[in-house]
């Protein structure tokens, strides 16, 4: 996909909070030839300085939650927050276990939510387009009220 | 007299796919000692799964995604050995070609981590491609890629048809020939091997002394594969290397790759016709044990039951629990730059350790 001049390329961090690894294992193969996201320009960096959008994984515990606040406040703005798969959106099918706090939107706001269980990589590029035209949305606002 | 330096590694780091945290001892540029904080995954998984033995295999499959099928298999097998029920043989060799199924896909994905923790991007992309055949063949006999779900208490609940063996058969001769080529690059590769040869030992000893399992142990040199007494009847030998290191732990991989898809081919060709599976009733009562290879170890499910739905206690045990905590006696006396490639090479899967 050709991007417009417009639109930057946001890079990614993947953060897991207490996913069983299949929806990470799933965001590996988004990187990898088959599906291949950085056609879309993103890539997967490991420093949250760097990152525009953040992909989290499962269900957030309680030992994660305050790590999970913090790696989000270092992120500068504008950012863009992607549940992957059914424990990221909702909590499910861990709500109401002992150590886990609920969905990632119990911790920090969420923009895209990403359902399946494990999320198919299909449906994850859907909801990655979806926040990079989100996350193009918001840079432009900024823009305007700067 | 240099000061010791106190490195934390993770919870959030490009290297690990999960949260892991590694507080490491530093004097100048080498590792004198490493402390590993566990519970950032724990999710409370034993106790949801004790509340109703019908969907513990859902839960099940869920405490691990890249082992999922042999979590909901060791589950099963318990269960089965309480109701007292004897699996159809066809639906043993399903469990046990779709176990295989999921270890080729489970150390695809740890060798190309490692490939990828060495800075290999292109060797970790080829094996991602030859990974996500994999996917798609498993995707087309089970319909999930993931967490397969085809295990039921008594049996499975989907066929490998004619058509789909034949279809499984070419799809794993083109994996074995392209993959071939990718085990030549890490046999013989002079910066894979300068980068893991000699590096992270773990000495015969010290694997006995920390109970590691998989191929972590056989890496160093201890014939354990529970393999060896549930694959009688293919002919199964564990491979076995003595030098412990980074590099032993990869290669030890690289050919269980190939010998499951000897197994596999096996398998299907004993397939043997009959049901899928028996029939269950009622509720369970009294005590079973059940141990499994899985890719990374063996996996330990203890079940206690008292005649209800929901069950006393489920206990599991998971081969990273013990392989990660060998990691302490790996890392002193290696170099910072080693660090993730050791780590990696023990294939920690942190979702299983601590649930």
């Amino acid at each position: 996909m050709a991007t417009r001049n417009d639109e930057l390329s946001p890079w990614i961090l993947h953060f897991d909070t207490g996913s069983c690894n299949g929806c990470d294992i799933e965001i590996w193969s988004l990187l990898t030839p088959r599906y291949d996201i950085e056609r879309f320009g993103m890539i997967n960096k490991g420093n949250p300085k760097h990152a525009d959008i953040l992909l989290v994984t499962g269900p957030v515990t309680k030992k994660c939650a305050t790590r999970l606040k913090t790696l989000y406040d270092m992120m500068p703005d504008p950012k863009l927050v992607v549940a992957c798969g059914d424990c990221a959106s909702t909590g499910a099918p861990f709500v109401g276990c002992y150590n886990v706090c609920g969905g990632v939107d119990s911790v920090i706001p969420v923009d895209v939510y990403v359902p399946g269980c494990a999320c198919r990589p299909e449906v994850l590029i859907d909801g990655v387009v979806m926040a990079l035209q989100k996350w193009n949305e918001k840079r432009t606002m900024e823009e305007v009220k700067a | 007299m240099t000061k010791t330096t106190l490195i934390p590694v993770g919870p959030q780091h490009p290297v690990f796919l999960e949260p892991l945290n590694i507080s490491l001892k530093l004097k100048e540029e080498t590792v004198v000692g490493a402390e590993i904080n566990y519970g950032f995954n724990h999710r409370g998984l034993e106790k949801a799964m004790a509340a109703d033995f019908r969907r513990t295999i859902y839960m099940c499959e869920r405490i691990c995604g890249i082992c999922s099928f042999y979590h909901s298999t060791a589950y099963c097998q318990s269960m089965e050995s309480l109701f007292k029920v004897e699996v159809p043989e066809r639906a043993r060799f399903i469990r046990l070609v779709m176990m295989e199924c999921q270890r080729l896909t489970s150390h695809t994905l740890a060798l190309g981590h490692t490939a990828e923790a060495m800075g290999y991007e292109s060797l970790f992309m080829q094996l991602f491609r030859e990974r996500e055949a994999l996917m798609r063949l498993v995707n087309d006999i089970s319909g999930n890629r993931v967490h397969y779900s085809i295990n039921t208490i008594g049996g499975v609940r989907r066929d490998i048809p004619m058509e789909k063996q034949k279809e499984m058969l070419s799809v794993l001769d083109g994996l074995e020939t392209r993959f071939a080529k990718l085990a030549k690059v890490f046999k013989d590769d002079r910066t894979i091997k300068e980068r893991t040869i000699g590096k992270g030992v773990l000495t015969k000893e010290m694997a006995k002394k920390y109970c590691v399992v998989g191929p972590v142990a056989r890496a160093s040199g201890i014939p354990e594969d529970i393999r060896t007494s549930y694959c009688r009847d293919l002919d199964f030998q564990p491979i076995v290397r003595d030098e412990g290191d980074s590099y032993a732990r990869s290669m030890v991989r690289v050919d269980e790759t190939f010998q499951s898809i000897q197994l596999i081919r096996k398998a299907l060709t004993m397939l043997p016709e009959g049901p899928l599976e028996v029939p269950v009733k009622g509720n369970p009562s009294g005590e079973a044990f059940i141990r499994l290879e899985a890719p990374r170890g063996e996996v330990i499910y203890y079940v206690k039951a008292k005649g209800t739905v929901d069950l006393e206690r489920i206990k599991v045990k998971t081969p990273a629990f013990v392989n990660v905590a060998a990691l302490s006696a790996m890392v002193p006396g290696c170099e910072m730059p080693d660090i993730p490639v050791i780590t990696v090479s023990v294939d920690p899967c942190i979702c299983c350790t601590e649930r």
